[in-house]
């Protein structure tokens, strides 16, 4: 694939930092009645080419757009989202970032996208409230124990900090968790992963969107992708709701929809699309430090900044389109939660959901080229799409400039599927198991 | 609620989702790549599907099931003839 890079005179690769929100302006525009804020990304009309087109306005769409253009000077860029920004998985995640993976290659992965992270809010000058308050994954049977041993040393050996603890040191970082012998499985130890925390996930769909307008792309809502042109197995361009595009290089990412744009393409991939649930609780004091998962108990729980506990757990046993929340997950839930912390009997839920995930055979995602030239793939992001959006957007970026896949994600290539190299991460990336 | 083609209509956590029918190649002459397709690649499409079931906690029979997965609606269910479930 030919690099997009523009000529090297003709690039000013400046990477411009969005401005502020002051505590003046917060203070003089929430004492009026109409605020009058800025517009953070602009609308455009649709130009009729683009360099790239971005399929999908989610997280990884907006990342990618914003690479290509504060770190490759590639600014001439459509991202064409069909309903609003961030408005699939992005805004229905339980907005968790971590890398404590099992095999190498995604932990390096994932390690590199918590590395970005921490420094995002400084860089999209947008307060992405990543709180790094702690990850334990609960283990509870010997045979969990030895896997979390397992992830902790190859953790450690890619420089990753995660370690295995016992129940008296689970038990200090999270009180309300019941770490008696009492529980039908109980919690005999952890993978303990500090680095890990939560994330305020619109917020980095939003400080992505505003800074990638800021540089100059086109983000376009609204805007369905209908079809894709191919000419003697080469991309030329994307018909649109809104009109037609010529471009040379479109970019899948739309997750849970992502076979639909497959088709347009006439290409095939290993993915199915089924639903994960996730539910809130009413608001309280904050009493959990850390984020919790339970594989054995298929559900991870969390605490929002404004107090609500955010609960997730497998995906739906069947594989459907559909993104509404099911009488029998929150019961299955609400029994495993309590089982983990008793003492929450009496919380409500507020509210559940769902989003749509691509998942792949062995849960890791599919990124790269593709036997179309030009048609490349950022999708199979299954349950574990929002810890990677900053690394996706950053490799992708490079892949587009460059020309060629960059190391950190040729283990995630469509090819590996023939060649039998898969990356399994089932355990590390979910608690369906 | 799936109707089962032997117990009639029941819970569908009764049943165990398989996925789409695919046919299945010769495993003898089958190239990795046919091989791949066969155990991976998937339509996944937002329509209207053939897809096997098992009815794991009740009669434990397979049978396909043609749904719409925009919306759950399950058009018909059929029983597998002798040779069909074998295989696939």
């Amino acid at each position: 694939m030919e690099p997009r890079r523009p000529a090297r005179e003709a690039v000013r690769r400046r990477r411009v930092r969005p401005r502020g929100y002051s505590a003046v302006s917060l203070a003089r525009q929430g004492g009026r009645s109409q605020p009058s804020w800025k517009r953070a990304w602009r609308h455009h009309e649709l130009r009729p080419s683009y360099d790239v087109v971005i399929i999908g306005g989610g997280l990884h769409g907006l990342a990618t757009a914003y690479y290509l253009a504060s770190r490759h000077g590639i600014t001439n860029v459509a991202v064409l989202e069909k309903d609003y920004l961030g408005g699939g998985g992005s805004g229905r995640n339980t907005a968790i970032a971590r890398s404590n993976y099992l095999t190498p290659e995604g932990v390096e992965f994932y390690d590199r996208s918590v590395k970005l992270y921490e420094r995002l809010s400084a860089e999209l000058n947008f307060n992405i409230m990543f709180s790094q308050r702690g990850h334990l994954t609960l283990a509870h049977s010997d045979a969990s124990l030895r896997t979390m041993r397992w992830r902790a040393e190859v953790n450690k050996i890619k420089g990753v900090d995660s370690s295995v603890i016992g129940p008296d040191d689970i038990k200090a970082l999270a009180p309300a968790l019941d770490t008696s012998g009492e529980p039908r499985y109980p919690i005999l130890g952890a993978l303990y992963h500090p680095p890990g925390g939560i994330i305020r996930h619109d917020a980095v769909v939003w400080g992505y969107a505003r800074a990638a307008d800021l540089h100059g792309v086109h983000l376009h809502q609204q805007t369905e992708v209908t079809g894709i042109e191919i000419d003697r197995n080469r991309v030329t361009g994307v018909q649109t709701s809104r009109g037609r595009i010529s471009a040379p290089i479109v970019v899948n990412c739309t997750a849970g929809w992502s076979s639909i744009i497959n088709a347009m393409a006439g290409v095939r991939a290993p993915v199915v699309t089924s639903p994960l649930q996730a539910a809130v609780s009413e608001p309280v004091k904050p009493f959990l430090d850390p984020v919790v998962v339970s594989g054995t108990l298929h559900v991870y729980v969390s605490q929002t900044p404004r107090g609500e506990l955010v609960f997730g757990a497998s995906v739906d046993p069947f594989t459907q389109y559909s993104v509404r929340g099911s009488l029998d997950f929150i019961e299955g839930l609400a029994t495993h939660v309590l089982e983990l912390m008793p003492g929450l009997s009496k919380m409500r839920v507020l509210r559940q959901w769902a989003g749509l995930c691509d998942m792949t055979p062995d849960y890791s995602p599919i990124m790269g080229v593709t036997d179309v030239q030009g048609f490349l793939l950022d999708i199979g992001w299954g349950t574990y799409g929002f810890k990677a959006g900053p690394v996706s957007g950053e490799q992708i970026a490079r892949l587009i400039a460059e020309g060629s896949t960059p190391d950190l994600i040729k283990p995630f290539g469509l090819e590996r599927f023939a060649d039998g190299t898969l990356v399994g991460e089932k355990g590390a990336a979910s608690v369906g198991h | 609620m799936l109707d089962c083609p032997f117990c009639g209509p029941r819970n569908v956590g009764e049943f165990a989702h398989l996925g789409e029918v695919v046919a299945r190649p010769d495993p003898r002459t089958a190239t990795p790549a046919q091989w791949r397709d066969y155990l991976y690649v998937r339509d996944n499409v937002a329509g209207v599907v053939r897809e096997r079931w098992l009815h794991r906690a009740g009669c434990r029979k397979f049978f396909d099931a043609v749904r719409d997965t925009t919306d759950n609606t399950v058009h018909e269910t059929v029983a597998l003839t002798a040779g069909e479930g074998a295989g696939s």
